[in-house]
């Protein structure tokens, strides 16, 4: 068993290695905007507001016009494939705006076929193209569910193969991997099960990486926080789910990936923030970064406050930039709360099944 | 998939993670003194001594009648069968002495290798028959924690897929039975230095291996809190002619630990594996210093690298 095909140079680990500390560099975290269309489409239609192309790119505008606030607390904007190539009024493109502010820009990469992930056919051309167009990481999200017999064994093996595929071709092509094995919350599971679970998912994933040659410092994990179903009857407090999320991670993400980006998953802003400040607060020693990727519960208020008109977007900026600095701080677990309550800040994201 | 059937109940857990810490804690280290009787065999004769119980007898008592300071340095010390129902000479038990001394006792617990079909001369381990009820006898002779060392080499066709394979999943089991007996299982995939290999292929083995292994604790629900990692540091083969600096070493090591080695592990131990009592500490002492994130204690398990010296002056009559 050589070494003799190293699958990376120094110089490809260390540029990769640089990328992904950049997106993680205390304080800072990700803001998932890459709803597909169709997920735009639920998004626009709870606030009224058509589904067209110049709607989505009005709304990204709101997102992308975020002063230099920013710029501590969001190291990553994750783009869907139609933003990457859209401008803003002035003719700047988004993904330029983006990167002038030292924010380091993603292209999703995976597509929906039926219910299996399909997306590695012509990866490689295609990152290389993102590339090329300014993307320096990637993002491919890969979906599991509890439930009496699941996640099954193959369920779990497969996904854990082609997530690790996914992230050898990113490397390839000079692209940070971010690693997304959700498990979603649907149920009626308790936290101990989601632990459970979480526990057996990311081992697979790790083993996975391992033998595809996945250079982890290079790379970012993506996961659920551990937290109940959905429709689990019993509470657990932040600092619940915060002990059983970062004792899933200790027994299971090796020390060498940088930053750990968890995805909010249905909760609402107020509790993915509150979540997220707890799990810095948790008295178990953590080695990498604890932050955020999230969509919905960084944009559920600005989308709220925008309701498509032009007027409106810069308040709808106003409540972005908010809830991008509240996250920034719980990332450090440095966040005290707001003192809110109710709002769109509180209210559950949740939909059921989950898919872009 | 169900988690209805947890391996182990809170109180187990607690203790099993106590165990653990207390044998890592403050840099302490653990003292290798397993030997099995052939292997006694072969360091006796180095010192024209011969190998008989009583003379093994006598060169342990000569280890473990050291004053109690001893356990600023030593959290553990792993013994040979024989070795734990021994006495010293006013007839005290060795195993009641190391633990009025804090220090915490370990027994070996594998039984050697077995040829792996079909390889190069790769070997899995045996041991795991009755495994259960060894294990429940010796917790109840005051052992708190066991040692399994697989044992995997560098050469053509080295380590195959097999053979990582066969020896995770072995340690997984007896990693899980000694839970399941109240015994910290201590885990040691070795890597022998035999060959002539770089650096950098060691270290790629070692990952490979490492990856595997804790692969294998997850499927059998081990729990890494209550367990310690005795790996081979990462080090070119003996033939290679290539040198390195404990600086180097240490990179190379810490590098392969922190791509494979959960946080959750409490400390890892480093086997010695024929490395001079000198080069033993230099290398430990790098890694202690290597900049890279360790969210484990980072000691030893040292046999030979201990013993040596001790061996030398003594001359049996």
């Amino acid at each position: 068993m050589p070494h003799s095909y190293p699958a990376l140079s120094a110089e490809q680990k260390k540029e990769l290695s640089d990328i992904a500390l950049r997106i993680v560099a205390p304080g800072k975290g990700i803001l998932a905007a890459d709803e597909s269309v169709g997920s735009m489409a639920k998004r626009l239609s709870q606030i009224g507001v058509e589904n067209t192309e110049e709607n989505r790119r009005l709304y990204r505008q709101v997102l992308f016009s975020a002063d230099d606030r920013v710029k501590k607390c969001i190291g990553g904007v994750i783009f869907f494939h139609e933003t990457l190539y859209q401008k803003d009024d002035n003719g700047v493109p988004f993904v330029r705006t983006i990167q002038d502010k030292g924010i380091v820009v993603a292209g999703c990469e995976n597509k929906l076929v039926g219910t299996v992930l399909a997306g590695l056919d012509g990866l490689s051309e295609r990152c290389a193209q993102y590339k090329k167009d300014g993307a320096d990481f990637a993002k491919w999200r890969c979906v599991l569910k509890i439930s009496e017999r699941t996640p099954s064994a193959l369920a779990i093996l497969e996904n854990a193969n082609v997530l690790a595929r996914y992230a050898s071709i990113c490397q390839q092509n000079g692209i940070v991997p971010i690693v997304e094995p959700e498990i979603l919350p649907d149920g009626d599971h308790d936290l101990k099960r989601c632990q459970y679970v979480t526990e057996k998912v990311l081992a697979a994933v790790y083993k996975a990486l391992s033998d595809h040659h996945v250079y982890l410092e290079g790379t970012l994990l993506k996961p659920n926080m551990v937290t109940p179903g959905h429709a689990c009857p019993i509470k657990y407090t932040p600092e619940e789910i915060a002990m059983a999320t970062v004792t899933a991670l200790r027994r299971t993400v090796p020390p060498a990936v940088p930053g750990v980006t968890f995805l909010s998953g249905g909760q609402s802003e107020e509790e993915a923030s509150f979540n997220l400040n707890a799990i810095n607060r948790c008295p178990l020693p953590r080695p990498w970064a604890l932050t955020f990727s999230y969509g919905r519960a960084l944009q559920a208020s600005a989308l709220n406050a925008w309701r498509g008109q032009r007027d409106n977007a810069g308040a709808a900026t106003e409540e972005f930039i908010k809830r991008a600095e509240v996250n920034g701080l719980a990332a450090q677990g440095k966040y005290e709360g707001s003192g809110e309550d109710g709002g769109a800040a509180a209210q559950s994201l949740y939909i059921a099944n989950h898919a872009y | 998939m169900a988690h209805r059937f947890p391996a182990l109940t809170q109180e187990q857990k607690k203790e099993l993670s106590e165990i653990a810490q207390s044998i890592v804690a403050n840099g302490k280290g653990i003292l290798a003194a397993d030997e099995s009787v052939g292997t006694m065999g072969n360091r006796l004769q180095r010192i024209k001594v011969e190998n008989t119980e009583e003379n093994r007898r006598q060169f342990r008592e000569i280890l473990f009648s050291v004053d109690s300071s001893i356990n600023q340095s030593i959290g553990g010390v792993i013994l040979f069968h024989e070795t734990l129902y021994q006495k010293d000479s006013q007839g005290k038990l060795f195993r009641n002495i190391l633990k009025e001394k804090g220090i915490v006792v370990g027994i070996k617990l594998d039984q050697g290798g077995a040829p792996l079909a079909g390889t190069n001369k790769e070997t899995t381990i045996q041991g795991l028959d009755g495994l259960s009820e060894r294990c429940a006898q010796y917790k109840k002779d005051g052992v708190d924690f066991g040692k399994w060392r697989a044992v995997l080499r560098i050469a053509d066709q080295c380590p195959s897929s097999l053979a990582i394979q066969e020896n995770a999943n072995a340690l997984a089991r007896y990693a899980s039975i000694c839970q399941q007996n109240g015994l910290v299982p201590i885990v040691e995939p070795e890597i022998i230095p035999d060959g002539d290999h770089d650096l950098e292929h060691c270290q790629y083995v070692t990952e490979k291996v490492l990856a595997a292994v804790y692969k294998a604790l997850n499927d059998h629900h081990v729990y890494l809190e209550g367990t310690l990692l005795k790996p081979n540091m990462v080090t070119a083969g003996h033939a290679c002619t290539k040198k390195y600096t404990p600086e180097q070493v240490a990179m190379a090591t810490v590098t392969a630990l922190h791509r494979t080695v959960p946080a959750a592990v409490p400390g890892i131990c480093f086997l010695s594996g024929g490395m001079s009592e000198e080069d033993a500490t230099l290398n430990l002492n790098a890694i202690n210093l290597c900049p890279l994130p360790k969210p484990w204690k980072l000691s030893f398990s040292y046999g030979r690298a201990l013993l040596q010296t001790r061996r030398q002056p003594r001359r049996l009559l």
